[in-house]
């Protein structure tokens, strides 16, 4: 037997390992039941075979097989698209859409957890072979807990405040606080929207989380979460009841109004809370130089 | 250039006020304007706005 063996064995464990933790299914239900998951295992198994192949190529002083990680690189590329393309085709039959920038925050995920696979059983070959199997699970674990770290975002709780608020009518026009929603004409559905509908205001809590939250794929991330987690009151051809969140201009707040079929109001501030905010949305006009001279002055 | 909103119809008890290229349907009173409104609203998939009490437009977003 090759001395590289039990080592290549352990970097592909540990990696498979991590692949699998990092493969949670949530509230979102995705990847969902079995064959979702086993896609997702399988590439995860190649990730972690890759990054243990990487060190004995390195030992034996085979520079050139490491080109090989190239490949991997656009192997995983392709699963990004794979799952962007997924998402997108079955977007359009959502009830509430995810939208866009969530389909995409969540394929950007999926090939970065290859990556962070790809680490761990990197790690793991390596301490095995560099000094023995109790470093390697010490580093292995290590890489397990850096992943975790470099997996959760922040969530919409960190960067607002969420406050319930009743919505109401004036006229035809629909308003939560005094955002304005949208124009309901009869009077049977305003009804029922008063008697479904709750309205949430977002609170933002500086300059860079105003940007974040008026990112409109931000916004229907919210939505989508939250008719997900509490169900939602509408159906194909009800255009009138849609969740909507509108954005008051004047100071960056938005009101959020939804149609859920749990009307727990304790709930639903909890679960807008819990909604990531997605990389894409996230601005930093802090970081800008004008802006901090000017802040400064 | 992609149109977006449409106007498919509009409803009104106040005839005179309206004039124009999408189907109009009066009304005599405002119990039936909204009746009509609301079958107009299920059969087109749009949504009944009121721009006043007396013209309602569905509009499809």
């Amino acid at each position: 037997m090759n001395e590289y063996i039990y080592p290549i064995v352990f970097g592909v464990i540990v990696g498979t390992i991590s692949r699998i933790m990092m493969l949670r299914t949530d509230y979102r239900q995705y990847p969902t039941y079995l064959h979702g998951k086993v896609i997702h295992l399988a590439l995860g198994f190649i990730a972690a075979s890759l990054g243990a192949v990487a060190v004995p190529a390195i030992r034996e002083m085979e520079f050139t097989a490491v080109t090989f990680l190239t490949v991997a690189a656009t192997q995983f590329r392709e699963v990004r698209n794979m799952e962007r393309n997924t998402l997108t085709e079955i977007d359009d039959y959502e009830l509430v859409p995810r939208g866009k920038t969530y389909i995409e925050g969540i394929a950007v995920s999926f090939e970065s957890r290859n990556y962070l696979v790809i680490l761990t059983s990197f790690i793991g070959t390596l301490f095995y072979i560099i000094f023995n199997i109790y470093v390697a699970i010490i580093g292995a674990i290590l890489a397990l807990i850096i992943g975790k770290v470099l997996q959760s975002g922040n969530t919409i709780k960190d960067i607002v405040e969420i406050e319930h608020h009743p919505i109401h009518f004036d006229g035809a026009g629909l308003y939560v606080d005094n955002i304005y929603i949208m124009n309901i004409g009869l009077k049977e559905r305003q009804e029922e929207i008063l008697k479904y509908g709750m309205g949430f205001i977002l609170k933002p809590k500086n300059m860079n989380t105003i940007t974040t939250i008026a990112n409109l794929g931000q916004r229907q991330a919210i939505l989508h979460d939250v008719s997900v987690s509490l169900g939602v009151l509408r159906d194909s051809g009800t255009p009138a009841l849609t969740p909507l969140i509108k954005r008051d201009l004047d100071d960056g707040r938005v009101g959020i109004f939804i149609l859920p079929q749990v009307r727990d109001a304790e709930k639903a501030r909890k679960i807008i809370g819990a909604v990531p905010v997605l990389e894409n949305a996230i601005r930093m006009p802090s970081k800008s130089k004008v802006h901090n001279k000017e802040a400064k002055s | 250039m992609n149109i977006e909103k449409a106007v498919l119809a509009v409803i009104t008890t106040n005839k005179p006020k309206i004039d124009g290229g999408a189907p109009i349907f009066i009304c005599d009173n405002d119990q039936e304007l909204q009746q009509m409104a609301a079958n107009l609203e299920a059969i087109t998939d749009g949504i009944a706005h009121a721009l006043s009490d007396e013209i309602y437009i569905i509009v499809k977003h």
